[in-house]
């Protein structure tokens, strides 16, 4: 057993937590508590006790009363993960006059007892755990926290309605915002829907006002028709470039007359923005109140790239603005924070091709109804069939499509059963037609929601319990002909039944953005297994990710309805208006350093460095490491040759020593686990 | 040539023989080398699973042990029949998830000295060799004689796709590898709604008119999408539809006229075997008049000019994209 | 061997801070159960793991240890899980050399969000090392039947070598 220099002078302190019944109820703590104080108190342990809630007020006051009545120099709670409690037991050594990083705190509930259910075998491991943790903290070292300074930019990635809180939060502020969009212009998915339930307000009329707050707002810097391709640094510090591709538009000279897009002859199907229902030209703003006012040229539909002749829409410009030698730019920006506000795609019903979606002409995604009913849509705002004309007399609206289908999505997409309701309430107030929605469970569970609900249902709209089977236009009975037919077990009345509709809306579900892997992988946060990004904590850091600086808001984290993403949007600028009020961050003091005395230059770790953290002086034929891009992974403590590089935090010293207490060497004697098994194989 | 084990199993030694002829033919062309398993004997078809687990498992696992013992140079068993391919696959499956039944099984091949350990064979549906061992584009290069112009609705019924255990094809519930083939064929497929579709299968002698009613659906929707002909890969169902079309006719009072023909038969024909080569005629429903359309005494049909794209409607809204064919096919 | 059936075999589990630690955070949150035989240890990256670290737990009375950390191209900073993966090659070879059944030491990659996977693999990884029995080290060590006393530093000068 080896142990630091100082070891008789150290004064060590262990606590056990209860945590109710949720450590209590497998581990038996007092047993813990009282084998730490007699059979490591040869290490340094003049105190152990075991309390119901040891984060409570009177559990910390419990630490801070021994660290100054007992002149304890190290602690060790046993409690739950340090991820959740760390900060609050080394605030109160530090309240207590300790160093806060001479506490250590060992997880017994995550890893033991809630994972384990021999109580025999749980109070032994934490045991094990618990001596891990008092021979760590022995080599532990005070220490301060890092502190770097807060850049005052935020880029916010994504200009829908989440996005586009965010960015205003953060401008009204006082700080500057850069908000990067994928598309022409701003306003996201939001923007292509027709009206917004429970209120039935128009989305337009709700969105556009913010749309052109972001346009017109000094503090925010739209870049539209860009993408992000590359990030670097840390929290505070984020230098980001953007590819901000060509509009072969000048926008200093264009005036938005939209006099190009008349008479441009290239007509193309819209599949973003009006989701494959409508036309625009090649050169082209997605909607009416596009902000900025801009158009884009379409390259791989425009005939003048294509066959390199037309160039209408040069001839009619009043202004001269377009410039079709315009090229790709880079632009880097240097930002403090980032929001991701990316959203989700549509799941797409061609997955399930026995509800016919793109077989059958009249089967349509929910995405295609919106721009179907909306007033500035493909057939200004009168529902119709796919031949643009025949109202339909009856209309089906199927729920779950692709979701909570464990051959597709096992999750609840949230928003489909209101949307579902909404569609029915226009489709009936629109055309009269008998409308049938067909649910498997009906979730309406917010503010309004249940009321509308209500409303839809006394407006005659008929629901049918039952995940549908299929939608076919294989007429079997009198009265299905040239009709689409649903075929649905209605689990109500334990009936098979055939519905004969005119309209099939398929409400689809959401799912993550097809390419959110690599944009996670560029920002360097992580996904769920259904891709979805992760947040810190799922209840209480809802728009934090395990990525200092980096934040989310909106269905990036997972499906919500429109309130849930302007909550999501404006919590991740109140997240990053708090940072920049700071001006700087305290980071976890987790770096390496070289000593340069043992340091021999053969610069293996050099390569090792993701960040080029790790300088070489070629006149001293030494490295040293640059704190401030260290991130503190430790590859190069691990791979120096000459044992010359340490890392505080998670040193050699501190790792043995960690692993030798688990493994119960430093017991006297027998004390090794399990005792009488060692003996019995020993050779 | 690649080489497989082949069960043929009973049906097409009897009512199904035209199946097993065309097969046959195909068999050079597609580079298919079938080696029967010697001894091999019934599956049990639909019933006996209903009744006795144990001795039905036994029964069809005889086959697999038979197969895995003469196994060399291959470990895939193709059944072209659908009933057989999935007592087959159903019980190497069940026995894979339940040893407890494998030990049950294995107990009584012992009597006869056979033993089958699950998983040692995989185990295939012809459509699913063609379409993904042979491939599309081979199929494709062995056409002489497209079908073009000949409406063709596929139809698999409900045995082979469903519950896809291997996950082979392109979606359970609506797979497009038949329509895959036949379109290589240059037949003009319909888009079938039905095709997997109950064909009624023993119903016929258990409850006719619920059987009359199944059949007659299904002929009733190809009627309707004019299909000339509808292609299949079952015995059970081209029996259903063939032999039974009278008697549903008269029960109905309608005069349907819808041949159904073996999908290995369209090959054929596309591969220029003549029609007496590939069992033609022993249908029960003539097919004659629809194979006149595509003039199977002539070699090559003059390809036809390309149909004009009727011009949208202005006001009409465009469908969705679909992905091309090749996205489809794993 | 009558001793194995009682054998409880003790693992050494390292975690990455960013993955594999959440995922047992996870798997901890969601309830799930594994053996209590795997203690963990909180590294803050894979990269981080010096080969000595597995030699050490092995040679103190480990007789498995399990390396954890995020899938190839999630990692939290970058890509340093490759170079655990290049060490972890190499250690096992090392293992061989020293006569240690190299299945021992596992490497597995759980995401923040693969507690079911993480709780899966350790279960395994228990059984695994469960049915192996427990570590004999060679005799020929030191001739006496008793673990080779490892110090806690550079001892192990090989795994050095590998670690670069």
């Amino acid at each position: 057993m080896t142990s630091p220099a100082n070891l008789p002078e150290e004064r060590i302190g262990v606590y056990v937590c209860h945590c109710g019944s949720n450590i209590a109820g497998t581990v038996d703590v007092e047993d813990v508590a009282q084998w730490a104080a007699g059979r490591l108190k040869h290490r340094g342990v003049v105190i152990a006790r075991d309390y119901k809630f040891m984060c409570s007020s009177l559990g910390q006051e419990m630490i801070e009363k021994d660290i100054k009545e007992l002149g304890l120099t190290r602690v060790v709670v046993a409690a739950c993960s340090p991820h959740l409690h760390e900060n609050t037991f080394r605030t109160a050594c530090k309240r207590a006059g300790l160093n806060p990083y001479l506490c250590e705190l060992v997880s017994i509930r995550e890893q033991v007892s809630w994972v384990h259910t021999d109580k025999v075998a749980a109070t032994e491991k934490s045991k094990a755990v618990v001596s891990g943790g008092v021979e760590r903290v022995l080599w532990h070292e005070p220490l301060e926290p890092l502190r770097v300074p807060i850049h005052p930019a935020t880029l916010i990635v994504g200009g829908g309605i989440a996005g586009i809180q965010a960015a205003l939060e953060i401008a009204d502020g006082g700080s500057p915002v850069y908000i990067v969009e994928r598309e022409p212009s701003i306003g996201g998915h939001m923007a292509q829907f027709d009206k917004t339930f429970p209120t039935l307000d128009c989305a337009a009329c709700i969105l556009t006002p913010r749309m052109v707050s972001v346009g017109t707002h000094p503090n925010i810097t739209m870049l539209t028709w860009s993408e992000v391709t590359k990030v670097d640094g840390y929290v505070g510090n984020f230098t980001v470039t953007v590819c901000k591709k060509a509009r072969y538009v000048n926008t200093d000279l264009c005036n938005g007359c939209a006099v190009c897009q008349d008479k441009c002859p290239k007509k193309i199907v819209d599949e973003v923005f009006e989701a494959g229902l409508g036309y625009r030209k090649a050169i082209y703003t997605p909607f009416a109140q596009a902000v900025p006012k801009f158009p884009v040229i379409d390259r791989e539909n425009c005939t003048y790239f294509q066959k390199g002749t037309c160039r209408a829409c040069e001839k009619f410009c009043p202004t001269g603005a377009i410039d079709f030698n315009q090229q790709d730019e880079t632009i880097t920006l240097q930002v403090g924070n980032i929001i991701l506000a990316t959203g989700y795609d549509l799941f797409d019903p061609r997955r399930i091709p026995h509800y016919g979606y793109g077989r059958l002409a009249n089967v349509f995604t929910s995405l295609e109804f919106e721009r179907l009913s909306n007033a500035a849509g493909p057939t200004n705002g009168k529902i119709v069939l796919r031949d643009g004309v025949t109202e339909p007399k009856s209309v089906g609206i199927i729920h779950c499509v692709g979701s909570r289908d464990r051959n597709y999505n096992n999750y609840c997409s949230v928003i489909c059963c209101m949307q579902g309701l909404k569609f029915a309430h226009l489709v009936k107030e629109r055309t009269g037609a008998t409308v049938f929605n067909f649910y498997i469970d009906m979730r309406t569970a917010a503010k309004a929601y249940d009321e509308f609900y209500q409303r839809v249902l006394e407006e005659g709209t008929l629901f049918i319990r039952g995940r549908v089977a299929e939608v076919t236009d294989a007429a079997r009975l009198h009265g299905e002909e040239g009709k689409l037919i649903i075929q649905v077990e209605d689990t109500l009345a334990s009936k098979q039944r055939r519905i004969p509709v005119d309209m099939v809306i398929l409400s689809a579900g959401l799912q993550p953005r097809r390419d959110a892997k690599a944009v996670a992988k560029l920002f360097g946060i992580s996904c769920s297994a259904d891709g979805w990004y992760i947040e810190k904590h799922p209840k209480l850091d809802p728009v934090a990710t395990m990525t200092e600086g980096i934040f989310i808001a909106g269905c990036v984290q997972g499906p919500k309805d429109i309130p849930s993403t302007v909550v999501q949007g404006a919590a991740a600028a109140a997240r990053v208006l708090g940072r920049i009020q700071q001006k700087e961050i305290a980071l976890e003091p987790v770096r390496a350093s070289i000593n340069q005395d043992r340091c021999s230059g053969c610069r293996i770790c050099n390569n090792l460095c993701p960040y080029s953290a790790i300088l070489f002086h070629e006149d001293r034929m030494v490295s040293e490491v640059n704190p401030a891009l260290c991130q503190g992974c430790g590859t190069c403590v691990a791979a120096c040759p000459a044992g010359a590089i340490s890392g505080t935090g998670f040193s050699n010293e501190q790792i043995l020593a960690q692993l030798e207490g688990l493994l119960m060497l430093n017991l006297d004697g027998d004390g090794r686990m399990p005792v009488k098994v060692r003996e019995a194989v020993a050779i | 040539m690649t080489k497989y084990l082949y069960y043929p199993g009973c049906s097409l030694e009897t009512n199904a023989r035209a199946y097993y002829i065309s097969l046959m033919a195909i068999c050079e062309p597609l580079g298919l080398d079938l080696e029967e398993i010697h001894d091999w004997n019934c599956c049990g078809a639909t019933e006996y699973v209903g009744i006795s687990l144990t001795p039905a498992y036994a029964l069809i696992s005889r086959n697999l042990a038979l197969a895995a013992k003469q196994a060399n140079g291959t470990r895939t068993v193709v059944a072209p029949c659908s009933a057989c391919y999935l007592n087959l696959a159903k019980a190497d499956y069940y026995m894979r998830e339940s040893p407890k039944l494998g030990e049950k099984v294995n107990k009584a091949l012992a009597a006869g000295d056979l033993h089958y350990t699950p998983g040692s064979l995989d185990v295939r549906h012809l459509l699913d060799v063609i379409v993904h061992d042979v491939g599309l584009d081979a199929v494709r290069r062995a056409v002489v004689r497209p079908l073009s112009g000949l409406r063709v609705a596929p139809y698999l019924g409900c045995m082979v796709p469903r519950p896809d255990y291997e996950h082979r094809w392109s979606n359970p519930e609506y797979p497009n590898e038949l329509d895959q083939v036949l379109k290589a064929l240059g037949a003009e497929v319909i888009d079938f709604p039905l095709k997997t579709h109950c064909c009624g299968g023993h119903m016929t002698q258990i409850g006719p008119p619920v059987a009359y009613e199944l059949i007659r659906r299904l002929i009733h929707a190809a009627s309707e999408y004019q299909a000339d002909l509808m292609a299949t890969l079952c015995p059970m169902c081209q029996l259903n539809i063939d032999a039974y079309q009278g008697e549903m006719n008269h029960f109905f009072g309608t005069y349907y006229h819808m041949p159904i023909l073996f999908f290995t038969q369209l090959m054929g024909l596309a591969f220029g075997k003549e029609p007496q080569e590939l069992g033609i005629g022993k249908e029960l429903v003539d097919s004659r008049l629809a194979l006149a359309r595509i003039g199977v005494e002539v070699p090559e049909a003059e390809a036809a000019p390309a149909p004009r794209r009727p011009r949208k409607a202005k006001e009409g809204l465009p469908m969705p994209r679909m992905p091309e064919e090749k996205e489809l096919i794993r | 061997m009558t001793e194995h059936e009682h054998f409880e075999p003790v693992i050494i589990g390292f975690t990455c801070n960013w993955c594999s630690y959440r995922a047992a955070d996870l798997a901890g949150t969601a309830r799930m159960k594994y053996p209590p035989n795997i203690r963990l240890i909180r590294l803050m990256c894979s990269g981080r793991l010096d080969p000595t670290f597995v030699l050490k737990a092995l040679s103190a009375g480990a007789d498995g240890v399990m390396i954890t950390g995020c899938h190839p191209g999630e990692c939290h900073y970058i890509e340093q899980n490759y170079k655990a993966m290049r060490r972890y090659q190499l250690l096992k070879r090392t293992l061989t050399q020293m006569g240690i059944e190299p299945q021992r030491v596992k490497l597995v990659w759980a995401s923040a969000a693969e507690g079911a996977r993480l709780t899966e693999e350790i279960t395994k990884l228990v059984e695994e090392v469960r049915a192996l029995g427990p570590l004999q080290w060679p005799t020929s060590l030191n001739g006496h039947g008793a673990r080779p006393a490892v110090e806690t530093t550079g001892a192990v000068v090989s795994a050095k070598e590998v670690a670069a």
